[in-house]
């Protein structure tokens, strides 16, 4: 019973954990480029209502997927227009985008409200998944879990080992030098734009296809605005992004276990659903309290427009 | 019907209106009501049921009455503005749907004396301010003697969103029914702390699942349990409407309630000019404002017929759901045999009874 419930703990931990995992990878790459979009929120709701509408007419969950990608980053281009091209304030043009992408979501999702899906069966990898304990908690989920962590590795790899992610961390910290020694500034803004976009897109997909599938106004429920949290507490760094999601997830899982127990314990439900933000920024900023290490992560040009001189 | 935009524009309009002399032009228009939501109307859950009353109503009043809602309006300083502004727009019965409500409510209600204010759940009462409340309990407590009779273990779970009384009085209130049929059997809680958040809704069914709960009910708004039970192969209930398409195996029944039965009676009164707005109603089974409906073509004729039996006993008054001997969790008489807890006490219901575990968040 006990190893049951550690491996039920544990499955759950990283079904919590990978909408965030997928949005905040996407927005870290994105804020690497130098933009800060606070979109998410509004970018995973119009992906979660495109990938449910497409999931649903085509019957298929692969193809919703690639529409919710689509979709966010349609979304994030929309912004990148405003922001980098027409060079309006990064922050307003992201809320503006988180608060008409998430009413839009409501608009277009409305005759898709009383509709379900057919659940999708997890994918159990073989061999591996008999691992006692941790198998059937990490080894048997859902297609986009695994996903994010190639996404994870793909991320980690391009921004730290390939000459492209080099480029893009020069664009971030310093525009001028970066279009000085002849790279295409805006483009390489609006590719980091577009991907971030694309995968909040993705996230919102897991979310209405995958997790609980179907469409409701705000199902998407905060989880951008975390997802922006994350990667700012994680001071810009993938692996960081990827332990605070899963501990985000894991402490919100355990205190739904530990009410469920039903123990004769006084102790207030609202402390118990607050723990994982604090859990979460408690950990972060300890992990990456040192100042000199921030400022190196912290991608220098963030927030600010640039436009190149002729 | 006037959808939210439609609303807006009457609201950028008036300023134009206001300025020309007069208003006679709606001496012979039909009586305007105004419903405000909390969340939007969707396709089932509160929100959704307050919006068949309220076409309900319409069809019950043809060329009578025009109704305007607006939907999503936050609990706060912007409800305040929106009531304003539907009492500003000639609407002369306003009805605001949710707890939240209910000081913005109060606080116009003062400043329009002529119109009638009706709000939901709360318990503030103007000469023209009324509050008008269901009795969800009674589904809750149907649906619990469902529960007792389908569950194998005994082990149920409510997923619930904030531990207030109301919450409470149907967590309780379905552990009665439950017991009523197996006296063995005894609920766990997980509270979401939140209205409204699938993910969570549903992480918090497969929690209770995996505990070994095999019937669920919950008291937050998306189908999102009845779903995460469906795909486990448990049983769950539809809250406040039917849900049968989110879980058509998992679905025992639906807790459904009615609000239509009240619009039409209040609508009806000022059409005739007798409503006394005063009043704090609190309609039940009995007035047809809840039941328990959609039961699952599985469940086996003894079933059904306890139910309709338990159903009798809440109609009649033989049998109320807080009816003595009721001891709490810690073993303390509430109510005495032969006795039935008093509305007064049902409103401010602040502990568990007898086999809900674990305690009241911050209760006592």
């Amino acid at each position: 019973m006990e190893g049951n419930l550690f491996t039920a703990v544990l499955f759950a931990t990283v079904v919590a954990g990978t909408p965030l995992i997928l949005t905040a990878l996407g927005l870290l790459v994105n804020e690497r480029a130098g933009v800060l979009n606070l979109g998410a929120e509004g970018m995973m709701a119009v992906g979660a209502v495109a990938a449910f509408a497409t999931a649903h007419h085509s019957g298929s969950p692969w193809l919703g997927v690639l529409a919710g990608l689509v979709a966010g980053a349609a979304m994030a281009l929309v912004f990148g227009f405003l922001a980098i091209t027409l060079q309006a304030n990064q922050v307003a043009s992201g809320l503006a985008l988180a608060i008409c992408g998430v009413g839009l979501a409501a608009f277009v999702g409305k005759p898709y409200e009383s509709l379900a899906l057919p659940a999708v069966p997890p994918i159990r990898l073989p061999f591996i998944a008999d691992i006692p304990l941790l198998g059937e908690a990490l080894y048997n989920q859902q297609a986009l879990v695994y996903a994010s962590w190639a996404l994870f590795w793909a991320v980690l790899y391009f921004l730290y080992r390939s000459r492209a992610g080099l480029v893009l961390r020069a664009v971030g910290e310093s525009p001028a030098a970066a279009h000085a020694i002849g790279h295409p500034v805006v483009l390489i803004r609006y590719l980091a734009v577009a991907f971030g976009g694309a995968m909040a897109g993705v996230g919102g997909a897991f979310l209405s296809v995958f997790y609980t599938p179907m469409w409701v106004e705000g199902m998407v429920a905060g989880r951008g605005w975390i997802a922006l949290a994350l990667v700012v507490f994680a001071t810009w760094r993938p692996l960081r992004v990827m332990l605070g999601a899963y501990l985000f997830g894991g402490v919100m899982v355990s205190q739904l276990f530990v009410q469920g127990a039903g123990l004769q314990i006084d102790f207030p439900s609202q402390f118990l659903s607050s723990l994982p933000y604090l859990a979460t920024i408690v950990v972060l900023v300890a992990i990456s309290r040192n100042p000199a290490t921030i400022r190196l992560n912290s991608p220098l040009s963030l927030g600010k427009p640039y436009r190149p001189d002729a | 019907m006037t959808s939210r935009r439609t609303a807006l524009k009457w609201t950028a309009g008036l300023a134009a209106a206001s300025l020309l002399p007069g208003a006679a032009l709606r001496a012979a228009e039909p009586l305007k009501v105004g419903f405000v939501y909390v969340g939007p109307v969707g396709e089932a859950g509160w929100t959704f049921a307050h919006d068949l009353g309220r076409r309900a109503l319409e069809a019950a009043f043809p060329g009578q009455v025009k109704t305007t809602f607006i939907e999503s309006v936050p609990e706060g300083a912007d409800a305040e503005r929106v009531i304003r502004n539907l009492a500003q727009d000639g609407h002369r019965v306003i009805f605001t749907t949710s707890f939240g409500y209910m000081d913005a409510t109060l606080k116009v209600a003062r400043q329009y004396p002529k119109v009638v204010f009706q709000h939901a759940t709360g318990f503030k009462t103007a000469a023209n301010m009324g509050t008008y409340d269901v009795r969800t309990y009674e589904g809750a407590y149907l649906a619990g003697v469902l529960a007792g009779k389908t569950s194998k273990s005994g082990n149920l779970g409510v997923v619930g969103s904030h531990p207030i009384p109301e919450v409470i009085r149907n967590i309780n209130a379905f552990t009665i029914g439950a017991r009523s049929v197996n006296p063995k059997a005894s609920t766990r809680v997980i509270w979401v702390n939140s209205w409204f958040d699938p993910g969570k809704e549903r992480q918090a069914a497969l929690t209770l699942i995996a505990q070994g709960a095999d019937v669920l009910m919950q008291n937050t708004d998306s189908p999102a349990v009845l779903q995460a039970a469906q795909e486990k192969g448990v049983f769950a209930f539809g809250w406040d409407s039917d849900m049968t398409s989110f879980g058509p195996k998992a679905q025992l029944a639906a807790s459904e309630i009615d609000w239509s039965v009240w619009y039409k009676k209040v609508v009806g009164e000022v059409l005739a000019g007798k409503f006394e707005p005063k009043q704090q109603v609190w309609y039940g089974l009995k007035e047809g404002a809840i039941d328990l409906g959609h039961l699952a073509a599985s469940l086996p004729e003894d079933a059904k017929k306890l139910l309709a039996e338990r159903r009798k006993g809440v109609l009649d008054g033989s049998r109320p759901v807080f009816q003595g001997p009721l001891r709490d969790q810690a073993g303390k008489e509430v109510v005495a045999a032969g006795q039935a807890l008093a509305d007064k006490d049902k409103l401010a219901m602040n502990y568990y009874v007898e086999g809900v575990q674990g305690t009241v968040p911050g209760g006592k």
